[in-house]
């Protein structure tokens, strides 16, 4: 497993360029390596560390962090069901049945063609719509046992392919900033004056 | 201060308190403790552990607040005693037990755990908690130092702050979160700071221990005594920390002036060379069979009739002594008396690695002033690995303070990323380097800005002292008014030199008195406490020098290379074993403990200088170590005191001649890990040796066509050494270098030394491909 590509180190130094602080590229950085590979491997840390300048240790603490880092390879598609007050009410075991015996593997597990990763996670934020779960974090709501086989079965022939990408992507389309049309990094401690469009607002500019 | 101070009122009574001051810490000083785990005046306040809630009212009634992390305010009242006070402490303490092993009988902490002590003095004395614990692997290894108990953490952010704050060593981190956060390294990637031992010291829990003090006492079996560390001549406060006459630890002590508190690992762990198995015991006399031990009474004899001898035939200009910065003010003062008094001018404390001591003449800084100085120049080894508490105090002059680093370097060092100016220089034309800076009108500016302290020492061991000398004197003369911090590294080296070794005439001093032995004109070669065959830079010349010299009388706590083949051994005390005093890189006087009792018969190095010189003749007039410090304090080094002696700041011209076939300058340095006897004789920090390699630019080695490792071939015109190289791209491709007194696996062979010629301003060499 790899450092980040040539294409993504570009890319990487791109949003490095976006910030003051080279360190606050750390997180976007994260996702590009997540992207990459479907996790976010330990070489790929190093590598972050090294464009950033900070210590592997540190991307490792900050990247632990977060739930949806993965420090470990999870399947194409990571199913994560509901287990929480309303989901768990209306069925969410179910469900979770229903996706182990289709899947034949435990929640937590991955299945043996690396396609699979099955997890419950908590309140997901749809409670009116329970009970829910996500592909990718792509919802799927007020589903049936019924419908998750059916949704495992089209994830397997890649009838969805459109709508839902591999794990580790954030959005298929990429913001990009030209050199040409960015503000600019500013150093914070070379800043003088308030920013332009506070200024703006206090002539009653734009409000 | 004191008109701006603030009144607060803590538990009924009003105190003052330093503006921007924490609560916690104005209670304190008032004598009001506040329990904390988190909290480290050291440290900045980060408010984790909560234990230090207290009632805090700023008039809008009374509210539990973190008192670490509330600075004090006029009218502020703060009860620290009050039932909430107590009842919210006690939840704290409940809830940090909730997951702490009680494991107490067998945890190194035990009895000198803040946890445990706070759990019985602000603790509820009873858990409600009856589920069972989180647990983690017992302790596992984060360097090869340091060991990390997780179960027992309290997730106090002390260890962490430390490494990322005060070291800028932040290879330790909290990883994961909620229940499942801990401590913990990048995977294969250690804790291997070179002030690791500082967070076993700062752990409030037993989580973090050092290996070397690992179940080796208990604390209230330990005897204590404040000493001063003489590791290098920073000059730490620490407290020895002994049992059963076996030295087994040493903790740092804040002292405002030096350390603040912090060692350096090399520092902290270097006492197991005390009780080393190289130790000298007993008198040793070189026989045809050997070194035979021998008592006092004969070898003392032996001695006192060599020196006669000598002195009769050849005069007092055929004994040289080298050495003496490694003892106390004491022995070099005694060393220093009999040397005056047999009329013996050749002493020197430094082995050529050093700087003349012309350098203790420019007008002195102390460590406080350069710590506040608004200008730092750096023309000086890489602090981080020969003075690393110096490293600390400055980082955090840059860092927390104002102070901007100019450095001059030929290499890079600890402090580039803290360094406003970070400039590069050749083997010695620091000179023009210097003259070109200064020409830089932001430069001027800067330097003009406030005061100046340079911080001078010997940068390049293969450049010679008197061409780095001279770049010195170029850069003092053209800043006014600037001062110097003195970075010579050896332990006493500035108390040694102001005692009275310092050579009497540039003639004198270490590479004359070689020299001279390599010619034959040295009848006896007294070797106080040095060894030059490992220390001095010209290799060959050592070499010649201990074969040309008619006897060689050795004065030391450790068999050394130079030791082996001496005619005389006589078994001096270490630190830890002797009382008196040394002298820090500022000036400083501090003292110095005897803690045990020396192995075998051995005395130091002031009772033989006392006692040659009453079998020769002469009385020094003292007889106790009390008698030497009062002399001492007569010429102003009383304990406490910062002693200045002047020197004469006259130095020889220097030219450099231009690149000849050699082309690559030739730049070597120490490293904080090296195969000195006190490092090497101590088992936790032998095997932190590097090994010896040459670090060269990449593309140095692709031009060469071989990889990263294999052997490349460093010829000068003095010698050749082979050595393995290893990429650095910190380095120009005009440049390499090379860490000093590495330990090889076959003496001589690969030792950069071979190639540096003590009489050449500047070493050059060629790499070759070895093929």
């Amino acid at each position: 497993m790899a450092r980040l590509t040539d294409e993504n180190v570009t890319l990487a130094k791109e949003i490095i360029d976006r910030y003051p602080r080279a360190k606050s590229a750390l997180i976007p950085l994260l996702h590009i390596a997540q992207e990459q590979d479907g996790w976010v491997t330990d070489e790929a840390m190093r590598h972050i560390a090294e464009l950033i300048g900070v210590t592997p240790a540190e991307v490792l603490g900050t990247g632990t962090f977060y739930e949806m880092f993965k420090f470990e390879p999870v399947g194409k598609y990571l199913i994560n069901v509901c287990g929480t007050m309303s989901c768990a009410l209306l069925g969410a075991d179910d469900l979770m049945h229903a996706a182990e015996e289709e899947l034949g593997i435990h929640e937590g597990g991955t299945t043996d063609d690396g396609l699979f990763t099955l997890h419950r996670a908590e309140c997901q934020a749809a409670c009116t719509e329970a009970p829910c779960l996500q592909v990718n974090y792509r919802y799927r709501f007020r589903t049936t046992p019924v419908e998750v086989r059916q949704l495992i079965s089209d994830l397997r022939s890649g009838r969805l392919d459109d709508e839902i990408p591999p794990h580790g992507t954030l959005a298929r389309v990429r913001q990009h900033i030209p050199a040409d049309k960015g503000v600019g990094a500013v150093d914070p401690s070379q800043v003088t004056s308030p920013p332009e469009w506070i200024t703006a607002s206090a002539e009653g500019g734009a409000s | 201060m004191s008109e701006q101070s603030v009144e607060i009122t803590v538990n009924g009574k009003t105190i003052s308190a330093e503006p921007g001051e924490m609560v916690i810490a104005a209670a304190e000083r008032a004598g009001e403790f506040i329990p904390r785990f988190c909290y480290h005046p050291r440290m900045s306040s980060v408010g984790m552990c909560r234990q230090c809630l207290v009632e805090i009212d700023t008039g809008r009634g009374p509210m539990l607040q973190p008192s670490c992390m509330v600075p004090v305010s006029p009218g502020m009242t703060v009860d620290t005693e009050s039932d909430t006070t107590k009842q919210a402490q006690e939840g704290i303490l409940e809830l940090l037990l909730a997951n702490h092993p009680l494991d107490c009988p067998v945890c190194d902490k035990g009895g000198e755990c803040p946890l445990q002590d706070q759990a019985f003095s602000h603790g509820p004395g009873e858990s409600r908690y009856i589920e069972e614990k989180r647990h983690y692997e017992k302790p596992i290894d984060i360097s090869s130092l340091i060991m990390l108990d997780r179960e027992r953490c309290v997730l106090c952010d002390r260890c962490t702050r430390f490494a990322d704050e005060v070291a800028g060593d932040p290879l330790i981190h909290f990883v994961e979160r909620g229940n499942a956060t801990q401590v913990m390294t990048y995977p294969d990637e250690p804790f291997s700071s070179h002030f690791s031992g500082n967070t076993a010291q700062i752990c409030p829990v037993g989580a973090l221990t050092a290996k070397p003090y690992r179940f080796k006492a208990r604390p209230w079996d330990l005897e204590q005594a404040n000493s001063t560390c003489t590791s290098c001549s920073v000059g730490c406060e620490i407290s020895v920390h002994s049992s059963r006459d076996r030295v087994l630890r040493y903790q740092g002590i804040d002292n405002d002036d030096v350390n603040w508190g912090w060692l350096c690992d090399r520092g902290r762990f270097n006492f197991e060379s005390i009780h080393a198995e190289g130790r000298v015991t007993e008198p040793l006399i070189k026989t045809a069979d050997g070194h035979q031990a021998t008592s006092w009474n004969a070898a003392m004899s032996i001695t006192t009739e060599l020196l006669n001898e000598s002195l009769a035939s050849a005069g007092a200009s055929s004994i040289g002594v080298i050495g003496g910065s490694r003892g106390t003010n004491e022995d070099a003062w005694a060393w220093a008396q009999l040397c005056t008094a047999l009329g013996i001018e050749r002493h020197d404390p430094q082995l050529g690695d050093g700087l003349p001591a012309a350098l203790l003449g420019m007008p002195r800084a102390t460590i406080r002033d350069m710590a506040s100085a608004a200008t730092v120049v750096l023309l000086a080894p890489d602090l981080k690995e020969e003075l690393p508490v110096l490293y600390l105090r400055l980082r955090d002059a840059v860092v927390n303070g104002s102070t901007r680093i100019i450095e001059f370097t030929p290499t890079g060092s600890g402090l580039t990323r803290h360094a406003w100016r970070s400039i590069r220089h050749g083997a010695g034309d620091a000179g023009s380097v210097i003259s070109a800076t200064l020409a830089d009108a932001d430069v001027q500016a800067q330097l003009s800005s406030g005061p100046v302290v340079v911080v001078a020492g010997r940068g390049n061991l293969a450049t010679s002292a008197d061409v780095e000398f001279a770049a010195l004197r170029q850069l003092m003369t053209a800043v006014d008014g600037a001062t110097v911090l003195p970075a010579l590294r050896r332990g006493n080296v500035v108390g040694a030199l102001q005692a009275g070794l310092a050579p009497t005439t540039a003639a004198s001093d270490t590479t004359s008195t070689l020299t001279a032995a390599a010619n034959g004109q040295i009848e006896v070669l007294v070797l106080l406490g040095s060894d030059p065959l490992a220390d001095f830079p010209d290799r060959e010349l050592a070499i010649a020098a201990l074969n040309g010299a008619g006897r060689v009388v050795s004065i030391t706590g450790h068999m050394n290379a130079s030791t082996v083949d001496a005619d005389v051994v006589l078994p001096a005390a270490v630190m830890s074993e002797k009382t008196g005093s040394t002298t820090n890189l500022e000036g400083r006087v501090a003292p110095v403990a005897k803690k045990v009792n020396t192995p075998g018969v051995a005395r130091a190095d002031w009772m033989i200088a006392v006692e040659l010189a009453d079998r020769l003749g002469h009385d020094l007039g003292v007889s106790s170590v009390e008698g030497i410090s009062e002399q001492l304090t007569s010429v102003g080094a009383s304990v406490g005191s910062v002693w200045n002696v002047p020197f004469e700041t006259s130095a020889p011209d220097v030219n450099v001649a231009p690149k000849g076939g050699y082309d690559v300058d030739l730049i070597v340095s120490r490293v904080m890990y090296d195969g000195g006897v006190a490092t090497a004789s101590s088992p936790s920090l032998a095997g932190l040796a590097n090994g010896r390699a040459v670090a060269v630019n990449p593309a140095v080695l692709e031009q060469l066509g071989i990889d990263s490792g294999d052997m490349v071939r460093l010829v000068s015109e003095h010698g050749s050494a082979e050595l393995p190289a290893c990429p650095d791209d910190r380095l120009d491709r005009d440049t390499a270098w090379v860490a000093f007194g590495q330990p090889g696996r076959e003496s001589g062979f690969g030792d950069v030394r071979s190639l540096i010629s003590s009489s050449a301003p500047v070493s050059r060499i060629r790499i070759e491909r070895v093929s």
